[in-house]
């Protein structure tokens, strides 16, 4: 019987530990262990040399010492000696000290690279398990760069202990994983496939992990492993309980490694040979029986082991997703678990549900069980358990069962965990807006939203509402007066005033008929919560007396009363005082026609995916987006809502909150009036704020992105650019920070591109296939007007056969303060690489200026994402494997590497996102079309971050070779 | 895969602390506290799986102390919470009865069984018998 006493070996260590336990206070242990510190470190420094031992015993303390959380700054050096002693317990502790303080001295690995690269060449099983382990441990890229070409080796060598094996796979995993780079790939890879067929069960069971990992790099060059691994599952699968001995556990044979292979073969379609896939089916009808059978064992071992097997083989049924009578045999056991007396097993069973809710075959047999998963929202006492179920209602819901769905969620929302309610009112909202036939129903819900959980009510939702009742002219008038009844309520919330106030403004005059909610009486019901309210709602309400002014002239006197007020004109927030000055203004001096213009009801918004979705997303991460795509392959949803169709929005924010009106044409960051960060702005941007600024620039920015027709009068109107070009001979080079600036314009599309202290250049650009059309503003910071003021744009070289780009004639003086706008309007035609030079000239206080810039037109402008299943896009990427196709390039981080921030600014570049598609999640790939007037250019590109060297790899692939290099070094400068 | 083992007692202490992840002694230890946070709140009525940041923690209580690995969300439940009773009843073998303190004071073998058991983040090896007779073997040497 194995067994060991306290600190047998090395008593001093058991002392030592010992004593720190005793230590009354924290002071008494740093007394302590300062005591022991200084002995060792005058043991170590002493003239007598140290045996193997004692150097063990203090290296071990030292460890101690690291482990209760003291730095260590010495003792390094002995721990490397230790390493070349030739016994095994010294050895240990050598090996355990750098594993384990590796992190904080990486200098120690390359003095031990010498100790390692022995033990390897020992052929002494023990010594090459602990260097192999060693390797596996701190598995940083030196160590791979030392030994990755000796590891496979040692793995399908014919003379390798199985532990040895055992070890080297796995080891050779980390590295892999670290660093795939550096693994060499060759004859080794065939032979590691048929380690599957080892007689040792242990060595199988390291092997699968590193076959997993390799399967899912390179699919195509390890298909053999699929009949071996079917083959080897259906030997466990059909064994009688003690026939794998010491494998079994708690009666169930090889469970983990049953796990484990199921799990290898989900990195594959189902076996194309028919005898392999009859083999197959066979295995996993015979997991689904044995969980019928009575369990050989009441322990919950037994049944932990037996059904961890179980929910593997469900997980590959719904990943093949071909089998619709093994789908509806998972779903029945999966519905027997539901009802489990184990928490465990009701968690997983929702959870595993959820996935197959979305498969067309076994849908509708997980509706049955719609009425055990509400009871189980309303009773099951651990959260999780209870958010699990919130899930699978989500995924089960569709038109049939939508009403009863959304109405117990609602009231489970009234008791639920704070932690999950925002995510209940998101979900709620979405299934009401995607399922809704009357879209009363779906006013009704929100707004009962905002009333039961009013604080989780996020803008996105009550945004949507608003969009939604703006763009359907059959519910404005029942939202209005729907509103105007939840506004009674003596204590409202927050939220429910600015819904409110926003629909009366637009809609009010759809229940003015009614003498109950006659325009004084709207008035008067909003203006009784303005008091209450905080600045930004305050703000709002302004803006929907001034609509009113213009619906309802009958309030116009008591509304300028209200404005001229001192409490508002003098108000202490700017943003208030502006509104109630300008608007009072605006009533006062506009004649009714202009106030009918400026006032005039919201356009319909832009249909575009839906924020409240894109918001879950976020919340839930990669996870929840196939239960939520699923909605998307449901043909119905799309009548009812169009803005569920994934339209990729050419607006390129990496916060989808920003921009949720569908009113990025709010103030340019340049404009001091107005923060462009308020959304209240946003919201009235068109009107009252710059009454001066013409049409809606939204609403023109899409439709006129169209080619220009010669004959329209915008074309007749505009200044063609050649005209006005100057040539690139006057103009003078490029200031020398232009890169720089143009860089930071990759991957967004407005800002400020320039500033000195006499003018600020902020841009807005908006790309749509080849077209793209930018706005210049361009501010006067001084006090004095600048003259003879002239922007033009340069095609330097060969642009100009490349890139088309038309500038509108902006005015010759700037006004001191004021700003000018000039629109461009730019027409890709065929690839480029140099982006067009910006001249703006003008003369101040009598002296000329001048001033060349990059104009951030780059080629990744017009992009238009791609979205591809693995399948395609792995085929595709190798469709483009020309050496010249590929450009590739490692760099170090500039910026901290965060995964937000790095798929922010992929997704601004311009390509879309693909999940799913590296197995290694940390990696990023995208995929998406350059568009220009001659021809298209299909790009693939491939992020991988590793945050250990704080390093990327960056690979493009494309039809065109320099566009690939070009994309490739873009891309590479935003990190 | 998994991403990091850690053995705590009630109070919060670390009995055991493996990692299969780069991260700095500042983030260990904010794990290490965020993760006793999660797990010692819970009750017997729980289940065994927490979400935990990107990942799930999937543990289980054992008299004082608590046995928990981390792993990816999608890896299987159910197989890492019967791995981590594997381990237990080596090391109860082992260690002949377990106690925390056996723990503590046998810290160093510890990662030895730990090894044997996974390695790179994977289950390397199952059978109790196998990893006794090696350990056995090792205990023997000098």
């Amino acid at each position: 019987m194995p067994a060991v006493s306290k600190g047998d070996g090395m008593r001093g260590l058991a002392v030592f530990i010992s004593d720190i336990r005793n230590c009354k206070s924290k002071e008494a242990e740093i007394k302590r262990i300062n005591k022991e510190l200084a002995n060792i470190r005058s043991k170590f420094k002493g003239d007598k040399a140290l045996d193997g031992y004692s150097k063990k015993k203090y290296v071990c303390k030292l460890l101690f010492i690291f482990l209760l959380g003291h730095d260590i700054d010495f003792g390094h050096m002995e721990a490397v000696n230790l390493l070349s002693s030739n016994k095994y317990t010294e050895k240990q502790i050598g090996y355990l000290f750098i594993s384990v303080l590796v992190n904080s001295n990486s200098e120690l690995i390359r003095l031990i690279n010498n100790a390692i690269k022995n033990d390897l060449a020992s052929r002494n099983p023990t010594f090459m398990c602990l260097a192999l382990h060693c390797i596996a441990n701190v598995g940083s890229r030196e160590m791979g760069e030392a030994f990755a070409a000796d590891i496979p080796r040692i793995l399908v060598a014919g003379d390798s202990m199985d532990s040895v094996k055992q070890s080297a796979a796995l080891c050779l995993l980390r590295l892999y994983k670290a660093s795939p780079d550096l693994v060499p790939m060759g004859e080794w890879t065939a032979r590691v496939v048929h380690l599957l067929n080892d007689q040792h069960m242990g060595v199988v069971t390291a092997a699968v992990s590193l076959i997993t990992c390799l399967c899912k790099k390179n699919p195509d060059d390890f298909k053999t492993c699929i009949s071996l691994a079917v083959s080897r599952l259906s030997r466990i699968v059909s064994s009688a309980s003690t026939d794998l001995q010491d494998y079994t556990y708690y009666f169930v044979p090889a469970p983990w490694l049953s796990v484990k292979l199921l799990r290898l073969l989900q990195c594959y379609p189902p076996p194309e040979d028919a005898a392999v896939k009859g083999r197959l089916v066979e295995c996993l009808e015979t997991v689904l029986n044995k969980a019928q059978e009575p369990p050989k064992s009441k322990k919950v071992q037994h049944s932990n082991a037996k059904n961890a097997v179980l929910f593997e083989t469900i997980s590959l049924v719904i990943h093949y997703d071909s089998e619709p009578n093994l789908l509806v045999r998972a779903c029945n056991q999966l519905g027997q678990f539901l009802q489990h007396r184990e928490t465990n097993l009701r968690y997983l069973a929702l959870e595993s549900m959820c996935t197959l809710a979305s498969s067309e075959f076994s849908h509708e047999a997980v509706k049955t069980h719609i009425d055990t998963v509400i009871n189980a929202l309303k009773t099951e006492r651990d959260v999780s358990v209870r958010q699990r179920a919130a899930d699978l209602l989500y995924a089960m819901c569709d038109r049939s069962n939508a009403k009863q769905i959304v109405s117990e969620m609602l009231r489970y929302l009234e008791t639920a965990d704070y932690a999950i309610r925002e995510e209940i009112v998101l979900k709620v909202a979405i299934l009401a807006e995607k399922y809704a036939v009357d879209y009363s129903w779906y006013v009704d819900t929100i707004l009962n939203l905002i009333r039961i959980a009013g604080d989780y009510v996020s803008e996105e939702v009550w945004y949507r509402v608003l969009q939604i009742v703006t763009n359907r002219d059959d519910v404005q008038g029942y939202a209005a007066k729907t509103v105007f009844e939840a506004l009674q309520a003596p204590a409202c919330h927050e939220n429910m005033v600015k819904v409110g106030g926003y629909i009366l403004g637009e809609f009010g005059n759809l229940i003015a008929g009614d003498p109950r909610s006659s325009p004084p009486v709207q008035f008067s019901l909003l203006h009784s919560k303005f008091h209450l309210c905080s600045v930004a709602t305050r703000a709002l309400l302004l803006s929907t007396y001034i609509k009113f002014i213009n619906l309802f002239p009958e309030t116009k006197a008591t509304i300028q009363g209200v404005l001229r007020a001192g409490s508002q004109l003098r108000n202490a927030d700017v943003e208030l005082q502006q509104r109630a000055v300008e608007y009072l203004t605006l009533s006062s001096v506009a004649s009714t026609d202009v106030l009918a213009t400026v006032l005039e009801e919201m356009p319909p918004f832009p249909e575009r995916e839906s924020s409240i979705l894109a918001k879950l997303k976020r919340k839930k991460g990669p996870g929840a987006a196939s239960a939520l795509d699923e909605g998307r392959r449901d043909p119905s949803s799309n009548d009812i809502n169009g803005g569920m169709d994934p339209t990729p929005s050419t607006v390129s924010t990496p916060s989808p909150s920003a921009d949720l009106l569908g009113l990025r044409a709010a103030p340019p960051p340049a404009t001091p009036a107005a923060p462009a960060a308020n959304l209240l702005v946003d919201v009235f941007s068109d009107g009252p704020v710059q009454p001066s600024a013409g049409p809606t620039p939204e609403e023109t920015f899409l439709s006129e992105l169209e080619p220009p027709a010669p004959e329209s009068p915008m074309a007749l109107l505009a200044d063609p650019a050649p005209a006005a070009d100057p040539g690139p001979e006057n103009i003078g080079p490029p200031i020398p920070e232009a890169d720089e600036l143009l860089n930071k314009f990759v991957c967004k599309n407005s800002g400020v591109l320039f500033e000195n202290q006499l003018l600020q250049i902020g841009v807005k650009s908006e790309f749509r296939q080849n077209l793209g059309r930018m706005y210049l503003f361009y501010g006067n910071k001084t006090s004095v007007q600048f003259q003879n003021f002239s922007p033009t744009v340069v095609h330097p070289g060969d642009l100009q056969t490349q890139l088309a780009v038309q500038t509108k004639r902006v005015a010759a003086q700037v006004d001191g303060g004021a700003q000018v706008q000039q629109v461009l309007n730019i027409e890709c035609l065929r690839d480029f690489l140099t982006p067009p030079l910006l001249s703006v000239r003008f003369r101040y206080g009598g002296t000329p200026q001048s001033l060349t810039l990059k104009l951030p037109v780059t080629l990744n402008k017009f992009f238009q994402p791609t979205e591809m299943a693995a399948q395609d896009f792995f085929q595709r990427w190798k469709q483009l494997s020309l050496p010249l196709q590929e450009a590739q390039k490692i760099f170090k981080a500039n910026h901290p590497m965060d995964a937000e921030v790095t798929k922010a600014k992929l997704l601004g570049f311009g390509s879309a996102l693909l999940d799913n598609v590296d197995p290694n999640p940390e990696n990023f790939v995208g995929a998406g079309i350059i568009q220009t007037k001659a021809l298209q250019v299909g790009c693939l590109l491939r992020l991988e971050p590793n945050a250990q060297a704080q390093m990327y790899r960056l690979t493009l692939r494309t039809s065109k070779e320099p566009v690939s290099r070009h994309l490739c070094e873009l891309l590479a400068q935003q990190f | 895969m998994i991403r990091f083992i850690l053995i705590q007692n009630r109070a919060g202490k670390t009995r055991l602390a493996k990692w299969y992840m780069q991260f700095d002694d500042d983030e260990k230890q904010k794990l290490i506290e965020e993760v006793h946070a999660v797990v010692t709140v819970r009750d017997a009525k729980h289940t065994n799986f927490v979400e935990f940041r990107n990942f799930k923690i999937i543990y289980r209580r054992y008299a004082g102390l608590y046995f928990c690995i981390c792993v990816d969300v999608s890896d299987n439940n159910l197989a890492y919470l019967e791995a981590i009773h594997n381990f237990v009843e080596v090391l109860n073998e082992y260690f002949h009865n377990v106690c925390e303190l056996d723990l503590v004071f046998n810290f160093y073998k510890v990662y030895t069984v730990v090894d044997e058991m996974f390695l790179a983040g994977e289950i390397r090896e199952t059978s109790q018998t196998k990893v006794l007779k090696q350990l056995l073997m090792l205990q023997s040497l000098e």
